[in-house]
Order: structure tokens, then sequence, then C-alpha cells
């Protein structure tokens, strides 16, 4: 089969859902058909109150609820150019997570060494080479503009870094593996607004290699990093559409709402 | 300038002032309360240990450490119950350690959350507190007399690897359990498997708190009397079991696995039931050797802990 290449909004698709219904064990539907596009080397942005479903829809696109039972997924999220839908049963989760990395919202690295932070996703895809690791690891850390600041502690603990300092290590993590997506849930809401403005001028860069799906409570991190934007609302996409469409000229009234600050 | 607040009535604070100091002689009282328990407890132990220190003052030198027990009370020592209980608890680390772990980790990573897990938690538990004759009459009849190991150490380490297994599972699972889930996460959405988790940070992550249930276990194998009494451990013994190093290839052997032996427990046990006064003073020398030991294996777990603590934060 011929590698599609969709296209819409004149901006090449890299994954997308299709009807995507996500149940918790518990039998709460947290996503009703959802169908959302993620763009190649585009910022995507999901908004939408607390409990509308978009962390549940974001951690959905490396099947991380697959780490627990009972979850259950209805519908396709799917992977181009390879066409693959990452939700299928016979796609192992961990192929999926190869591919696609993430970022969480509260800095997480491992109690380990800032090298061993970031070598780790190279080393469980079985890299045992000294200088590829060394070369990776300083490129990733580069790509994460943490470089200069680390450079002469490589081997000191993570969690001697600032919050900060921390949250990009997580992001040079993520990188250091090379992902095609990568995720990011809420990961600025534990930092101060200094660092909050690194990490998004960071995510600015990172969309030359890569794209990005960001879940955010903050408005503004939207309107001002993001490409595009979707609103979510109790488990259903409301509108989906350019950033400067959305905060400018909102379709529906539900997002208009939500974004003049009457509800949500 | 800001226009100032309403000022509370005098009053107002004067109450608010015996409220706080009434709701502070709570804290007072059980503060009190507390160390006076406390105070209590710690005060009994260690008049305890005093009195066998100064009971046994008279036989603590080298000599009680290298002889074998005698019929004349002034010649017996602790040789063969100090090696016997370190052969025994060495088999009984190597046994109840790895399976211990490799249980908690199954149970807690691996095993489905159902009906049968709640089971296996249950029981485990439940055999942490179970009386320890009962490992001991379980082990003479399994080890002793079906697997025919005889009343030997592999017997009685093993018996004793029984009673540590469910401390070793139950702080293993505790251990784990405080690992925060955002951690496991970051490891998963790297791309690991589930046994890249379990080595590369569960085991590393819990290793403090496992090796502090491990020490502890091991300090209640070494006090332990009464199933090594069942499995017929020996009460005088004036020899000692093959050396488990030899000078020669392959330098280790497992002679000694087969070996009649005592333990220190037994061996105090034994001065004890004697009617002659000297041998009590070697029984109280005894019952010293055991709370230091025993002592010294706790304040390990504690460093331990505190050393690993150090070095990991999340």
């Amino acid at each position: 089969m011929v590698a599609s290449k969709k296209k819409r909004f004149n901006d090449t698709i890299k994954a997308e859902s299709k009807d995507l219904d996500f149940y918790y064990a518990d039998g709460t539907q947290a996503l009703k058909k959802v169908n959302l596009a993620v763009y190649e080397n585009k910022i995507t942005a999901l908004i939408g109150p607390s409990g509308c479903g978009k962390s549940t829809f974001l951690r959905s696109f490396n099947r991380m609820h697959d780490l627990y039972p009972g979850n259950r997924y209805d519908g396709q999220i799917i992977l181009y150019p390879d066409n693959t839908n990452i939700l299928a049963k016979k796609v192992d989760p961990i192929e999926v997570r190869m591919r696609i990395s993430m970022v969480f919202q509260k800095p997480n690295p491992f109690p380990k060494s800032i090298y061993e932070n970031v070598a780790y996703g190279l080393r469980v895809r079985g890299e045992r080479n000294k200088h590829t690791l060394d070369d990776k690891v300083e490129e990733a850390l580069k790509g994460a503009s943490l470089w200069e600041e680390v450079k002469d502690r490589l081997y000191d603990l993570a969690f001697n870094l600032s919050g900060g300092q921390q949250q990009r290590l997580c992001i040079a993590r993520a990188l250091a593996t090379e992902p095609e997506i990568m995720l990011f849930d809420e990961p600025t809401s534990a930092l101060d607004p200094i660092a909050t403005v690194n990490i998004e001028e960071l995510m600015s860069e990172l969309k030359e290699k890569l794209s990005i799906l960001i879940v955010t409570h903050n408005m503004q991190q939207a309107a001002r990093i993001s490409d595009y934007t979707a609103y979510m609302y109790l488990g259903e996409l409301v509108e989906h559409d350019l950033t400067d469409q959305i905060f400018t000229n909102p379709s529906k009234k539900e997002t208009e709402d939500y974004i003049t600050g009457k509800f949500g | 300038m800001a226009q100032q607040g309403k000022a509370k009535s005098l009053k107002d604070l004067n109450e608010i002032r015996s409220l706080i100091k009434k709701h502070k002689k709570n804290d007072f009282l059980f503060a009190a309360t507390g160390m006076f328990v406390i105070a209590s407890l710690t005060i009994t132990l260690i008049i305890l240990f005093l009195d066998l220190i100064i009971d046994g003052y008279p036989k603590f030198n080298l000599d009680f450490f290298s002889n074998y027990p005698s019929r004349r009370a002034a010649r017996a020592g602790i040789l063969s119950a100090w090696i016997g209980s370190s052969l025994v608890l060495l088999v009984t680390f190597f046994v109840a350690v790895p399976l211990g772990i490799a249980a908690g980790v199954y149970l807690e990573e691996y095993a489905k959350k159902n009906w049968f897990a709640d089971l296996i938690e249950i029981n485990v538990s439940n055999l942490a507190g179970v009386p320890s004759i009962i490992y001991g009459l379980l082990a003479l009849g399994l080890f002793v007399y079906t697997f025919d190991l005889g009343q030997s150490i592999l017997t009685a380490g093993l018996t004793l690897a029984l009673l540590m297994l469910p401390i070793v599972i139950v702080s293993t699972r505790e251990a784990i359990r405080a690992i925060p889930i955002h951690i496991r996460e970051a490891a998963f959405a790297v791309g690991a498997t589930k046994w890249h988790v379990v080595l590369h940070h569960v085991i590393p992550y819990a290793y403090g708190g496992i090796l502090t249930g491990v020490i502890i276990g091991m300090a209640r194998a070494i006090g332990e009397t009464a199933p090594i009494i069942t499995i017929g451990a020996l009460t005088f013994i004036a020899f000692l079991p093959p050396s488990p190093i030899m000078p020669e290839v392959p330098f280790i052997n497992f002679e000694w696995l087969d070996s009649g032996f005592t333990v220190l427990p037994i061996q105090m046990f034994n001065w004890i039931s004697r009617p002659q006064h000297a041998f009590h003073i070697n029984a109280a020398a005894t019952g010293a050797v055991i709370i230091i030991l025993t002592a010294i294996m706790n304040g390990a777990a504690i460093k331990l802990r505190y050393n690993v603590r150090k070095k990991i934060k999340w």
C-alpha cells in the first residue's frame, strides 16, 4: 500500500483518532467518538475544563491506559505514514511508546544520574556503545536546552536540579529516542513563570523535528505556542481549528464561552 | 493609608488565647503519655540486658567464643553454637531472600489483581504471625521425614527460611508500593518492558525497604528456638561442621549442609535448664551475645535504610 499523505488545513496529518471512545475500568466513558488529527511539525493544543477527557485522550496516544487493567478503547488512532492503528490489539503498546514519547505534568526524573535519565530510553532499545550513548545524550540535552547547565555534572543525581531543569531533563529523555510525536500533559503546571517560558520556547524549537500534542489548562499558553487548538468538553470534541481562528473567531458558542471565561 | 481592619475586642482575643491553651493541653497530655510508655519499655529492655551482662560478665573473654560446650561450666564455650547459628543463617539467607523478593515482585508487578491475589495476600500476612513451633512441626514432617534431609544445618536453614519468607515478601511489597506511580509511568513511557521496569527501577528503588525486611527477618531467625528444637538440633556438640571454604579447588564444599549442629538460643536453653549456678552464668552471657547480635542487625537495617533514602527522592 502506498503511504498516504493526508492533508487538511494544508498541513500533513501525522496521526488521527477515528471515533475514539474510551472507558475506564469502572465503566465511566471518558471519550465519546473523538475525531481529531495531529499535524506534522505542528503543535496541537487540547484545552477544556477539568475532567473533559483531554488527558485521557492524550494518554491514549502512547497506550498509557494499558498499564491499568480494565480500561477499554473503541475506535482507532491511525499513525501515518504507515497507517498503523496504534490501538489495535496486535500492536504492542511498547512499540507505540517507542515511536511516541511523553512528558508528564510533574517532572518525574528517575532517581538516577542526569546522564542515566537521558540514556535510559536508548538503553531499553539495546544501545550499549558508550560513544553512541554519549553523543545521543549530549544531542538530546542540547535539544532540550539543558546541555550548558549540566554538562559539568552529568553524573549528579537528577533531583538536585531545579523544577524547570528537571522538566527539561524529562524532555531530553523523551527526545533522546527520536520520537515521531511528543505528548505533553500540562508540562508547565508545576513550574514558575520563567521556567514555563523556557519550556514554551523549547516546544516551538522541537516542532521543527517532530509533531507535538499538548494538554494545557492555561489558555494563554495554548494561544502562544500552538498552531491548532481543540476544545473538549465532557469527553467530546467541541471544536478543532487553527489556533488563531479558535481564539479570535470560534465557530461554536461553547468554545467562545470557555475562551472568554464565561464558563469553565 | 489603607483602612485598618476592625479591631477585635479584647474579650474576643482572650477567648481565642484560652481556647488555644486548652487545645495545647491535649498535645502535652498525649506527648507525656507517649513518653511514659516508650520510657517504660526501653527501661525494661535495658534492665534486662544489663542484668544479662552483669550475670554473664565473667564469661566475656575469647575463650568463651573459642571453646566447645563442656561438662565443666568454667571451660564451656559457645564455639559450636555461634558457628552453627552463622551457617544456619547463611542457608536461610540464600533461600529466603531470592524467593521472598521474587514472590514480592511477582505479586506486586505481575499477578492479576483478583480474588486469588487477595487470598494469597491474606495468607502471606497470616504466615508472618504463625507461631514458630508450627513451622518446626511442618519442617519435621516435610524436611526431616519426607525429604529425608535429617537433623541437619540444611533442614534448620530451610525451616528458618520458611519463617522469614513472609517478612521478606511483605516488606518487598511495601517497598514496591512506595514507588510513586509517576516514576513507573516515566519508565514505561520511554518504551520499557515490565521486566526492564522491575530490573532497572522497581528493585533498585525498593532495595532499602527490602534490605530492612531481610535484616529484620534475619534478626528474628537468629533468636528462634522452638522450630529448631522441634527438628531435633543437638544440645551438646563438641565438633564443628566441615568448613564451607577449602584451601584447594573448588574452594567451597557443601558437606556442612548435612552436618549436625546447635545454635545460640538452644545452647542458652540447655545451660539455663541445668541446676548448677555456674551454667546460668554461661546462659546469661549467651543471651547477651544474642541481644547484641540482634541490636547490631537492627542498627544496620536503620543505617542502610537511611543511606538509601538519602540517595532516592521523588
